[in-house]
C-alpha cells in the first residue's frame, strides 16, 4: 500500500527527515515511536502533503501512485488519512456540513455519487456509536469550543466516515485521558481491515497497549533506527529513548 | 511555492462577472440632464398627480443646495459625479401588460439568465415577484393570492395611481428629500420601485421579492421602496441585484422606507451583486443607497439583513429609528469586497423609546486590493430609559494588500442603557485551509467553506432560497448540500 524510499525533508532549510524507509502493507498497523523532535510528526505531515515541508529526496509510493506528486487533497481522496495532532478549529462550520462536503468530494474521485441526505444520516449515526462519538457534538461547528479530548475523537469520527485506506494517526493519543484513549483506541480496533492499514505515531506506549501494532519502528534523528514486533514498544517503555541512543553510539564507536 | 493567500487572491481576482451581458430591449431614453424640464417629463411620462411633481421639485432644490458641497466623511474619495450627464428615464417600450405572454421575450430571456425564471416562479410558489427591468415593472406575480389578504404589492408607480393616500400619508417620511444629496435626487427623479402594505393583523403569506436590474447604457436607476406593515402586520421583503457588465460607472441612489406600526414586523433582505469592476477598477457600479425604517409604534421589529459583494462602491447604513416603546432593530451584515472595491456600510440604531433593543451583526471580509469599511451609529435619546444595544463587528482580511476599517459610534443620553460592542479581525490560517485539504478539499472549496462559516450567523437570517443564493455568490459551491 506505503512504500517509503529514503525519503528526506526539511522544514526552513533544516533537514529533519534524513532517509526514512518504510514499507506499509494492508491489513497492517505500524506503530512509529521515537523522542521528540525525531521527526515523527514531520513524517505524518509531509505524507499529508503539507507544504510547509519540503521534500528534499527520495520516494513516496501510494497504492502505486507517486504520493509525493499529489497535492493534498487528492492524497485524501485517493485514501489517505492523518489524524491530526492539533485539530483545528473553523467557525460557523458545522460539522455535519463539513463531513457530507469531504465525504462527497472523496466519493466524486471515486466516481460515486454523494449519498442521499437519508444515507448520510444513516452512516454518520453508525459511525457516531461505533466511536462514541457524542451526537450533539456532530451540530456544533468544527472543533469550536471542543476540549482536547472531543476534537482527537472527532478526527476518529472523520476517520470512521470517511473510510481511508491508509489512516496516519499523529500523536492522537498525546492529552488524553484514560477513557477517552480507550475509546479512541477502541475505535480504531472496530475500524481496522484487511483492506486498511494504520500508521500511529506516538511517544507513548501507552495506546499501543489498547491497539497492538504488526510492527513498532523506532524514529531518531530523521530515520528509522530500529524495527520489531509489539514487543520493542514494551522494551522502549521500560528502558527509555536513551537504549536506542546508547546502542547506537556503541554501534557506530 | 505560491503562498495561499496569493491563491486566494488570484481567485477572487480572476473571477469573472458572471452575469456580464445586455438585454437588447427598445428603450425610450430622455437626454442626459438634470433640470426642472426633466422631472416635469418624468412626472408627466408616468401621469403623477401635482402634489408628487410638487414634491419631486423639492428634492430637486434640496438636490441643488445639497450638491453644492458634497460629503467628505466617508472613508473613500467620492468619484466626480457629472449629474448633468446622466440620463433620467429609461423604460422598455412596450407597456400596460396583462400576462407574462406580452412580456418582452428577451427581458424574460435575461430573468432566465439569472436564474429567476417567472413562470417557475410561479410553480414553486411562496415568493411573489415583482420584477424590475430597469425603470419600469415588467411583470408581477401572484397578486390575486396577495389580494385576497389584502397584501398591496405593486410598482410604484402603481402605487400613486390607485393608492395615492396611502402613498401620499407615507412617501417621504423615513428618509426626508433632503436627507442627504443622494436621497434628494431620488427624490427628484426616481424612477419606479416596490410598494408594499400589509393591513392590520395580516402576516403576509408569502416572501415578497423584487429583482431589480440596471440595464440602460448611461442611466442612473433611482428605485424608490416603500414598505408599510400596519399594526400587528407581518412582511418579508427580498431584495436582490445584478448588473450587466459596463465599461462606464453607473450610479444607483435608491431609497427605501420602512414602516411599522404598534406590534408590526418588517425583514428586509438584500442580495446584492451588482457589477464591480475589473481587476484594476475600472468600471462597476456607485451603490448609494438611503435605507431606513421607523419602529413608529410599541413592539414594532425591524430587521435588515445584507449580503453585499457587488459594486464598485456600496455605500450605505440600513437604520432603523426606534421610536415605539419596546422596539427592536437588527442588522445583519456580510460585506465583501475583492480587487478595487470600497465598502462602507453599517446602519444607524437610533434609540428613542423605552426598553428599545438593537443588535448588530457585522461581517466583513476583504481581498485583493479593496477597502471595506464597518461604519455604524448607535444613539440613545434622553426619554429611551432601558435601551439596549449589541454590537459585534469581525473582518476577515484575505491577502495582505486589502483594508479592514471600523468606525462605530456611540452617542448616548441616557444613564440607564446597556450598550455593548464587540470586534474582531482575522485572517484564514494556513492550516485551517490545509486540514481541510487534507479531508478532500481543494483549496477553492475549503476557503468557500470558511468564509461560508464567517457568514454563517447572518446568512442564517436569510430566507431560505436567498441563503442559498448568498452563498453562492459569496463564491461557495457546497454540492447543494446547504447545512
Amino acid at each position: 500500500m506505503l512504500q517509503i524510499k529514503n525519503l528526506q525533508a526539511s522544514v526552513n532549510g533544516e533537514p529533519i527527515l534524513k532517509g526514512v524507509d518504510l514499507e506499509v502493507k494492508a491489513g497492517e498497523i505500524h506503530a512509529i515511536m521515537g523522542p521528540n523532535g525525531s521527526g515523527k510528526s514531520t513524517l505524518a505531515s509531509v505524507l499529508a502533503g503539507n507544504e510547509l515541508y519540503e521534500v528534499t529526496g527520495g520516494e513516496a509510493w501510494f497504492e502505486g501512485k507517486n504520493l509525493l506528486e499529489m497535492p493534498p487533497e487528492i492524497r485524501a481522496r485517493e485514501g489517505l488519512f492523518m489524524a491530526f495532532q492539533y485539530p483545528v478549529e473553523i467557525p460557523g462550520v458545522s460539522n455535519i456540513n463539513f463531513l457530507k462536503t469531504a465525504l462527497a468530494e472523496i466519493r466524486a474521485h471515486r466516481g460515486l455519487p454523494p449519498l442521499s441526505a437519508k444515507e448520510f444520516m444513516q452512516r454518520l449515526k453508525e459511525k457516531q456509536e461505533l466511536v462514541e462519538f457524542n451526537a450533539s457534538l456532530v451540530n456544533r461547528s468544527l472543533n469550536e469550543g471542543f476540549s482536547g479530548g472531543e476534537k482527537k475523537r472527532n478526527e476518529i469520527l472523520q476517520l470512521a466516515m470517511l473510510e481511508p485506506k491508509l489512516a496516519i494517526l499523529d500523536e492522537t493519543d498525546s492529552g488524553l485521558d484514560i477513557d477517552a484513549l480507550r475509546i479512541v483506541a477502541n475505535g480504531v480496533n472496530k475500524l481496522r481491515a484487511k483492506d486498511n492499514a494504520f500508521i500511529i505515531i506516538t511517544h507513548y506506549q501507552r495506546l499501543l497497549q489498547y491497539i497492538i501494532p504488526d510492527y513498532v519502528h523506532v524514529l531518531y534523528d530523521g530515520r528509522i533506527i530500529k524495527s520489531g514486533t509489539k514487543e520493542l514498544a514494551y522494551e522502549l517503555e521500560e528502558k527509555g529513548y536513551d537504549w536506542i541512543k546508547e546502542s547506537l553510539q556503541a554501534s557506530f564507536s | 511555492m505560491p503562498t495561499t493567500d496569493q491563491d486566494i487572491l488570484q481567485k477572487y481576482s480572476d473571477q469573472e462577472y458572471e452575469f456580464g451581458f445586455e438585454t437588447r430591449v427598445e428603450m425610450e431614453i430622455l437626454p442626459p440632464g438634470l433640470n426642472e424640464e426633466t422631472i416635469r417629463f418624468i412626472s408627466a411620462k408616468k401621469e403623477e398627480p401635482e402634489w408628487l411633481l410638487q414634491w419631486r421639485l423639492k428634492g430637486l432644490e434640496h438636490f441643488r443646495r445639497l450638491s453644492q458641497e458634497m460629503p467628505e466623511w466617508q472613508n473613500f474619495k467620492l468619484p466626480y459625479i457629472d449629474f448633468q450627464a446622466i440620463s433620467y428615464y429609461a423604460a422598455p417600450k412596450k407597456r400596460k401588460l396583462n400576462s407574462l405572454d406580452e412580456v418582452d421575450p428577451e427581458i424574460l430571456a435575461t430573468f432566465e439568465k439569472l436564474g429567476i425564471p417567472l413562470e417557475e416562479q410561479k410553480v414553486l410558489a411562496g415568493v411573489a415577484v415583482d420584477a424590475v427591468m430597469d425603470s419600469v415593472s415588467v411583470a408581477t406575480t401572484f397578486q390575486e393570492k396577495l389580494k385576497e389578504k389584502g397584501v398591496i404589492f405593486c410598482s410604484m408607480g402603481e402605487a400613486v395611481k390607485h393608492y395615492p393616500d396611502l402613498v401620499k400619508k407615507y412617501l417621504g417620511t423615513v428618509v426626508p428629500y433632503s436627507d442627504n444629496v443622494f436621497a434628494a435626487l431620488n427624490a427628484a427623479v426616481f424612477s419606479d420601485g416596490s410598494f408594499c402594505y400589509v393591513p392590520k393583523g395580516v402576516r403576509c403569506p408569502m416572501e415578497l421579492s423584487t429583482y431589480f436590474r440596471i440595464n440602460a447604457a448611461n442611466t442612473g436607476q433611482f428605485e424608490r421602496t416603500l414598505i408599510i406593515a400596519d399594526e400587528g402586520a407581518y412582511v418579508s421583503y427580498l431584495e436582490g441585484c445584478t448588473a450587466p457588465k459596463r465599461d462606464e460607472n453607473q450610479l444607483h441612489a435608491a431609497v427605501v422606507e420602512l414602516i411599522a406600526l404598534d406590534h408590526a414586523e418588517i425583514k428586509y433582505s438584500t442580495v446584492q451583486n451588482w457589477f464591480p469592476g475589473d481587476k484594476n477598477g475600472n468600471g462597476g457600479v456607485f451603490n448609494f443607497v438611503t435605507k431606513r425604517g421607523i419602529c413608529k409604534g410599541p413592539y414594532a421589529k425591524i430587521s435588515w439583513t445584507q449580503v453585499e459583494t457587488g459594486s464598485a462602491i456600496t455605500w450605505k447604513y440600513p437604520s432603523v429609528i426606534l421610536q415605539g416603546d419596546h422596539s427592536v432593530g437588527e442588522f445583519y451584515s456580510v460585506a465583501m469586497t475583492r480587487n478595487r472595491q470600497i465598502a462602507d456600510t453599517g446602519t444607524k440604531m437610533i434609540h428613542l423609546g423605552k426598553h428599545t433593543r438593537s443588535r448588530i451583526i457585522s461581517k466583513g471580509i476583504s481581498a485583493g486590493y479593496s477597502q471595506n469599511s464597518y461604519r455604524g451609529q448607535v444613539r440613545v435619546g434622553p426619554r429611551a430609559d432601558f435601551a439596549r444595544n449589541f454590537t459585534q463587528c469581525d473582518s476577515l482580511l484575505l491577502g495582505d494588500k486589502c483594508g479592514a476599517h471600523t468606525f462605530p459610534y456611540i452617542d448616548c443620553q441616557n444613564p440607564t442603557a446597556i450598550l455593548e460592542h464587540e470586534a474582531t479581525t482575522s485572517k484564514i490560517a494556513e492550516d485551517q485551509i490545509f486540514y481541510l485539504n487534507q479531508r478532500g478539499l481543494d483549496t477553492e472549496k475549503a476557503v468557500a467553506l470558511i468564509v461560508n462559516g464567517y457568514a454563517r450567523e447572518v446568512l442564517n437570517n436569510l430566507p431560505m432560497e436567498f441563503a442559498v443564493e448568498a452563498q453562492k455568490l459569496l463564491a461557495i459551491s457546497l454540492d447543494g448540500s446547504v447545512g
